[in-house]
C-alpha cells in the first residue's frame, strides 16, 4: 500500500544560520528567533516581504506558538507551521516546507526553532513535558532523560555488547569536531581517560554523556532555485527524505528507531548508498541515540555497532565525519533548536560556509532527527539525504 | 505520663520535608484511587482484552472503551539504573534512587522502583504502593520472603513502627488496649496510651499499661484543654497517631434520648477526630515517617435506621478525614482509615456475630502501616459493605435499611 515518494524536484534549501548558544538567557525565545531572522537579513537581504510560508518550533515561546509569532516578528505568510517534535524538528520542518514551495502553497519558507534556557527553566518544561512522563516517569526518581536514556542504554549494551570505551569515542570525537567551531559552548578537549572518570549521573550514563541544556537559535530557507538564485544563496536540492511516529510500540525497550521502517526506501529514492555520504548529522541526545541511527540508517548492520565504532574515524578529517560543529553534546542543546542544528550544519558542510572547520569535499549531507521522549522512548524519528547544487 | 524525655532545641533549622511531584491525569488518579486500596490494577479493553499501561483514555491496539481490571503482579526485569541527580527537591533529598524497567506478566512494559537485590533478568513481584504525594507507584521487590524495610526506598512507601513514638487516642476501649499491644509488640520506641476520664483505681494494675515502653496519659477527645494539655506533656517527637476513639450506642431518630446520644457520638467520632487532627498535624508533619491512622465503622459508609447517630457520626468522621488526608498530601504525613464492621467488645454485646476481635483491628493497623496503605477494610462486614458500596451505593443504602 506504500506509494512511492515524489522527488523534491524545484526545490532547494539553503542560508543555515547558527544564534550563537548561551548557557543561559534572560532573553525569551521570541528574542531569539528575532536574532535568526536578523541573520538571515543580514545574509540573505531578506525582509518580512519576502517570507511568505514560516514554520516554526519551540518548547519555550508559551504561550505563543507560530501564530503569534507572526505577528511579533512582523511576517505575513501565506502558509504557517508549528512542530512540535524536539529532536526531530529540522527534518519534519524541511518535508512540509519542501512540499508547499512544490506545490506552490508558498515560495520562500523560513524554517526556525528559537529556545530560551533560564536559571530553573529546565526543571520547570521537565515536570510539564507530557502526560506520560507526568504520569509513570517522573515520579520514579525525576531524572529526566537521564533517566530514560539510562534504561535504554542499560538494555542497549547487555543486547549489542556495547561498552562505555564506544561511546567515548563518539563523544571524544565530537568534542574533537566542536573544536574548531568557535560557538561551541564546550571546546575544551574531552580525553578518553576524562570521559571514562566521569561522574555518573544515572547509571550506565555519565557527565560527558549528556547534553547542556542551553538557549539558542536555528534557521534555513526552503525555496525554489531561481528565488535562492536571485538572494544569491548556495544551495542544496533535496534527495530523499523519511519520517516516522511511535514505531516499533511493541518493543520492550527501545533498542530500534522507526529509521528501520523506511530506510531502504529512502536510500533507493536518493539512488546513493551510506558510502555516497560525505558527513553524518545525527540526533545526539546521548551517544546511544547515535549508535542507534548509525545501524538503522545502514550505515552498519544492527548488533554491530561497537566494532563500527571501532573501526570509523569520526573526526572531520576522518573516514565519517559526524556532527561537525560538535553536535549538542559539545556544541550544547538549545531546545528544538537542537533539533534544527544537525539540519543547519549538515548544509553548512555541503554548501562550505562551516562555522568551524570544513568537511574536505563535502557533497552529499545525511542529516537524522530523533524527537519526544513521551513515556519509555522517542517517538518521533526523521532523515534527509541533501546533495549541494553545483 | 511520667520521666521527663529530652526536648529539641525549639531554635533549630528544621528540615524542610518534600513530596514527589505530584501532577496526574485523570485516569491516573483512577489508578491512584485502586491502589490506595491495596489493589494492582491496569486498564483492559472491554472489546479487545488488550491490558494498557500508562493509563489512557483510549485502547490503542482498537481505539476499545477501557475499564480497570486486577493484574497479575509477576514481572521480569528488563533493565535498570541508579539516578544520581535530579532537579526534583524530594528526590534530590533521597539521591541516589535505584529505578528500572519491568515487563509486566499482564503484558505492558512499565518504569517502576526498583527494589536493591534486582536487576536485570530477575523475576520480580510488583506492589501499587502509595507515594508521599498521595499517587499510585509501582515498587518491584523480589519475589519470595525479604527484609523489605532495610531498604531505604521501601520506607519512603511505608510507616516504620520500630523505634517510633505512637499515641492511641483511646487506649481504654477494647480496640485502643489491642492496638497499644500491637505496636508495643511491633517494637515501637513508646506507645502512650490516651485514657479518657474518670480514672480507674484498676488503672495502675492494668497488664496492658504496665507494658516495657508504655506510659498513660489522661486524653479525653471531646475536651480541647484535655488534648492541648495531652500534646504539650508528650512534648517531644510524635511520630504515629492511632485514633480509636469512638462512641458506639443503638437507635433510630424517633427513639427517647436519641439526641444525647448523636450528640456525644458526633463530640467523639467527628469532632474528636477534628480535635485530634489540628493539635497532632503539625508535630506529624516534621516526622520523616508521620502518620495518622483512624479507626472507623464501615457504617460511615451510608445512613442506617438501626444505628442512625452512631452512623452520622462516622459518615461525619470519614469526610472530615478525607479533607484531613488532602490536607496532609502536601507535607507526607499519611493518613489511614481502618473500616471494620461490628467489633467483639461490650459495645456490640446485641449483636450477633460475625464480630470482629480487636487483635484483629490491632493487626489491621500494622498491617496498613507497614504497607503504607491509605484504605483497609478488616472483617468480612466491612469488606462486604466497601465492596457493595463502591459497586452501587443508591442499592446499598436501600439494602441496608431493608
Amino acid at each position: 500500500m506504500t506509494r512511492r515518494q515524489a522527488p523534491y524536484d524545484g526545490v532547494v534549501v539553503c542560508a543555515p544560520v547558527t544564534v550563537p548558544y548561551r548557557r543561559f538567557s534572560a532573553e525569551p525565545a521570541h528574542w531569539w528567533a528575532g536574532r535568526a531572522l536578523r541573520q538571515l537579513r543580514d545574509e540573505a537581504g531578506l525582509t518580512p516581504a519576502d517570507i511568505d510560508g514560516f514554520c516554526f518550533a519551540s518548547f519555550s515561546s508559551g504561550p505563543d506558538t507560530a501564530v503569534g509569532l507572526t505577528q511579533h516578528l512582523g511576517l505575513c505568510p501565506r502558509w504557517l507551521d508549528h512542530i512540535p517534535t524536539g529532536g526531530a524538528s529540522g527534518v519534519m520542518a524541511l518535508r512540509r516546507a519542501a512540499r508547499a514551495v512544490q506545490c506552490g502553497d508558498a515560495e520562500l519558507v523560513v524554517c526556525l526553532a528559537a529556545d530560551t534556557n533560564q536559571i530553573d527553566s529546565f526543571r520547570h518544561s521537565l515536570s510539564g513535558f507530557s502526560r506520560f512522563s507526568q504520569d509513570a516517569v517522573y515520579p520514579y526518581g525525576f531524572g529526566g532523560p537521564n533517566a530514560t536514556f539510562a534504561l535504554i542504554t542499560d538494555a542497549y549494551m547487555r543486547e549489542y555488547g556495547v561498552t562505555r570505551a564506544e561511546f567515548g569515542k563518539l563523544c571524544v570525537a565530537q568534542r574533537a569536531n566542536a573544536g574548531s567551531n568557535p560557538v561551541a559552548l564546550q571546546r575544551k578537549p574531552l580525553s578518553m581517560e576524562a570521559y571514562m572518570a566521569a561522574r555518573p549521573i544515572a547509571d550506565p550514563v555519565h557527565l560527558f554523556d549528556c547534553v547542556m541544556p542551553c538557549a539558542g537559535a536555528e534557521a534555513f530557507i526552503v525555496t525554489t532555485p531561481e528565488r535562492a538564485e536571485q538572494l544569491k544563496l548556495p544551495m542544496a536540492q533535496v534527495l530523499a527524505t523519511i519520517e516516522r511516529h511511535n514505531a516499533f510500540a511493541e518493543d520492550p525497550v527501545q533498542l530500534r528507531g522507526g529509521w528501520v521502517l523506511d530506510i531502504d526506501q529512502l536510500w533507493e529514492a536518493a539512488r546513493i548508498t551510506p558510502t555516497d555520504v560525505d558527513t553524518l548529522q545525527v540526533y545526539d541526545d546521548y551517544p546511544v541515540i547515535v549508535a542507534m541511527q548509525i545501524e538503522d540508517l545502514g550505515f552498519c548492520p544492527k548488533g554491530e555497532v561497537a566494532r563500527f565504532i571501532r573501526e570509523t574515524d569520526f573526526t572531520i578529517e576522518g573516514n565519517l565525519p559526524l556532527n561537525t560543529n560538535g553536535g549538542q553534546l559539545s556544541a550544547g542543546q538549545a531546545g528544538a533548536a537542537g533539533g534544527f542544528q544537525n539540519m543547519t550544519e549538515g548544509l553548512r558542510q555541503i554548501l562550505h560556509r562551516p562555522l568551524g572547520a570544513q568537511v574536505p569535499q563535502a557533497k552529499i549531507a545525511a542529516v537524522s532527527g530523533f524527537g519526544l521522549v513521551n513515556f519509555d522512548r522517542g517517538v518521533c524519528t526523521g532523515a534527509a539525504l541533501l546533495e549541494a547544487l553545483p | 505520663m511520667s520521666g521527663a524525655r529530652e526536648k529539641r532545641d525549639p531554635l533549630a533549622r528544621k528540615r524542610l520535608r518534600h513530596v514527589p511531584p505530584g501532577a496526574r491525569s485523570r485516569a491516573m488518579h483512577a489508578l491512584s484511587a485502586r491502589a490506595a486500596q491495596g489493589r494492582l490494577v491496569m486498564q483492559a479493553c472491554s472489546d479487545c482484552d488488550k491490558v494498557t499501561y500508562p493509563p489512557r483514555d483510549a485502547c490503542p491496539a482498537c481505539w476499545g472503551e477501557l475499564g480497570w481490571r486486577e493484574q497479575p503482579a509477576g514481572a521480569q526485569v528488563l533493565c535498570e539504573t541508579t539516578v544520581r541527580v535530579s532537579t526534583d527537591p524530594y528526590f534530590r533529598d533521597h539521591m541516589p534512587w535505584r529505578m528500572g524497567k519491568v515487563q509486566m506478566d499482564a503484558g505492558p512494559v512499565a518504569l517502576v522502583h526498583l527494589h536493591a537485590a534486582l536487576h536485570p533478568g530477575d523475576r520480580a513481584h510488583v506492589r501499587a504502593m502509595v507515594d508521599r504525594g498521595g499517587n499510585a507507584a509501582l515498587f518491584a521487590i523480589p519475589e519470595g520472603a525479604i527484609d523489605l524495610m532495610s531498604d531505604p526506598q521501601w520506607r519512603e512507601f511505608v510507616v516504620p513502627v520500630a523505634g517510633r513514638i505512637a499515641l492511641v487516642s483511646d487506649a481504654r476501649n477494647a480496640i485502643g488496649r489491642a492496638v497499644v499491644r500491637e505496636l508495643q509488640t511491633a517494637g515501637a520506641e513508646l506507645v502512650v496510651a490516651g485514657l479518657p476520664g474518670p480514672a480507674l483505681a484498676s488503672d495502675a494494675y492494668d497488664a496492658v499499661y504496665a507494658l516495657d515502653r508504655v506510659q498513660t496519659i489522661a486524653l479525653d477527645v471531646t475536651d480541647p484543654v484535655s488534648v492541648a494539655e495531652a500534646a504539650s506533656r508528650i512534648g517531644g517527637p510524635l511520630d504515629i497517631v492511632v485514633n480509636t476513639a469512638r462512641h458506639v450506642r443503638t437507635g433510630g431518630m424517633s427513639a427517647g434520648n436519641a439526641l444525647v446520644e448523636q450528640r456525644r457520638a458526633l463530640e467523639v467520632s467527628a469532632m474528636g477526630l477534628s480535635r485530634l487532627a489540628a493539635t497532632f498535624a503539625p508535630i506529624l508533619a516534621g516526622r520523616p515517617n508521620g502518620a495518622f491512622v483512624d479507626v472507623l465503622s464501615s457504617a460511615a459508609l451510608a445512613g442506617d435506621a438501626g444505628n442512625a447517630g452512631f452512623a452520622a457520626a462516622e459518615a461525619a468522621r470519614l469526610s472530615l478525614l478525607q479533607a484531613f488526608r488532602h490536607e496532609m498530601r502536601g507535607t507526607g504525613v499519611r493518613v489511614l482509615s481502618v473500616f471494620t464492621g461490628p467489633v467483639d467488645d461490650s459495645d456490640h454485646q446485641h449483636a450477633p456475630p460475625p464480630k470482629v476481635p480487636p487483635v484483629r483491628i490491632a493487626g489491621a493497623i500494622a498491617e496498613a502501616l507497614a504497607n503504607g496503605r491509605e484504605e483497609t477494610c478488616v472483617g468480612d462486614v466491612a469488606a462486604d459493605a466497601m465492596m457493595r458500596w463502591l459497586a452501587d451505593p443508591s442499592l446499598y443504602v436501600r439494602e441496608k435499611n431493608l
